[in-house]
């Protein structure tokens, strides 16, 4: 099985949305060994100006995953989870994401290049809040191994 | 708040130390359950050195020194790494990484550069670790 080459452009449905909790940021936030009072102390986040427990930045990677997710169910893809190493991944985040947060994520391929054996696959998913505005841009390049 | 940085400046230094508690954590914080970050029979079928903590676990934990410098993790507006060393965790020692901050690059509009140099045994696990942090 190999990657589909013409899998670059290809764009999927947004997702269901994804509603943040706050005791989600409190254990990512404990998982990441994060210390700002912002990401568990609701009182401390309000005083800092926001609406609710603000997530750690790379909280970001969970909400892209549904993105991600698509790509790997997609048959027509031929990606191989076990196959999959992430390469690089870049956040760039408009605002932080806050607990109250209806998140969709609109993924799609960028390209597809072959490298040695393998392949790299850059992807790009946009995360809108509830009305819809933009609040990250999740980019990851996955290498996917060859047949063995 | 303004942070007044300067080119070359390291402005944050840390120890981070992972277990294999860490990864189990991150795991089900994350939702990634890849068992090559808690099962050391699969890590060794796969052909890897050993247990290896999640690439996002790595790039979580190396920017918390610069959220802690700057205050507030709102602060953060771009952060990008590559992933060019496996972190192996050994089951009793665990994994030492550093992490150093240095400012980079003043970006204008009221932002730097901030990059990272994360290592372990001084062999460096992210390559192009850059942050672009809101100073003003």
């Amino acid at each position: 099985m190999s990657v589909n080459p013409e899998l670059a452009g290809r764009q999927y449905p947004p997702t269901e949305p994804y509603l943040v909790g706050r005791e989600k940021i409190r254990e990512f936030a404990e998982a990441v060994q994060a210390s700002s009072p912002v990401h568990f102390d609701v009182d401390a986040a309000a005083a800092a100006g926001y609406d609710d427990l603000v997530a750690p930045p790379t909280f970001t990677i969970v909400v892209q995953q549904r993105g991600l997710d698509q790509l790997l169910a997609d048959d027509s893809a031929g990606i191989e989870l076990h196959r999959v190493v992430h390469g690089d991944q870049r956040f760039n985040l408009v605002r932080p994401i806050v607990a109250g947060d209806e998140l969709t994520v609109k993924f799609r391929v960028a390209t597809v290049r072959p490298l040695g054996g393998n392949a790299m696959v850059s992807t790009e998913a946009d995360i809108l809040d509830a009305a819809d505005v933009l609040v990250a841009t999740s980019y990851a390049t996955l290498v996917v191994g060859g047949d063995v | 708040m303004t942070f007044e940085l300067t080119e070359g400046e390291l402005i944050a230094e840390r120890d981070v130390h992972f277990t294999r508690e860490s990864l189990v954590r991150y795991a089900g914080a994350s939702g990634d359950f890849n068992p090559i970050h808690y099962r050391d029979d699969i890590a060794e079928q796969v052909g890897l050195p050993g247990v290896l903590a999640h690439g996002m676990l790595t790039m979580g934990a190396a920017v918390q020194p610069v959220i802690d410098h700057f205050g507030d993790p709102g602060r953060i507006l771009d952060y990008r790494v590559r992933f060019t060393r496996p972190v192996v965790v050994d089951a009793e020692s665990g994994a030492e990484l550093h992490v150093a901050a240095t400012a980079a690059k003043d970006l204008g509009d009221g932002t730097w550069r901030v990059d990272l140099q994360v290592t372990v045994d001084g062999k460096a696990v992210l390559a192009k670790a850059q942050v672009v942090v809101r100073v003003a």
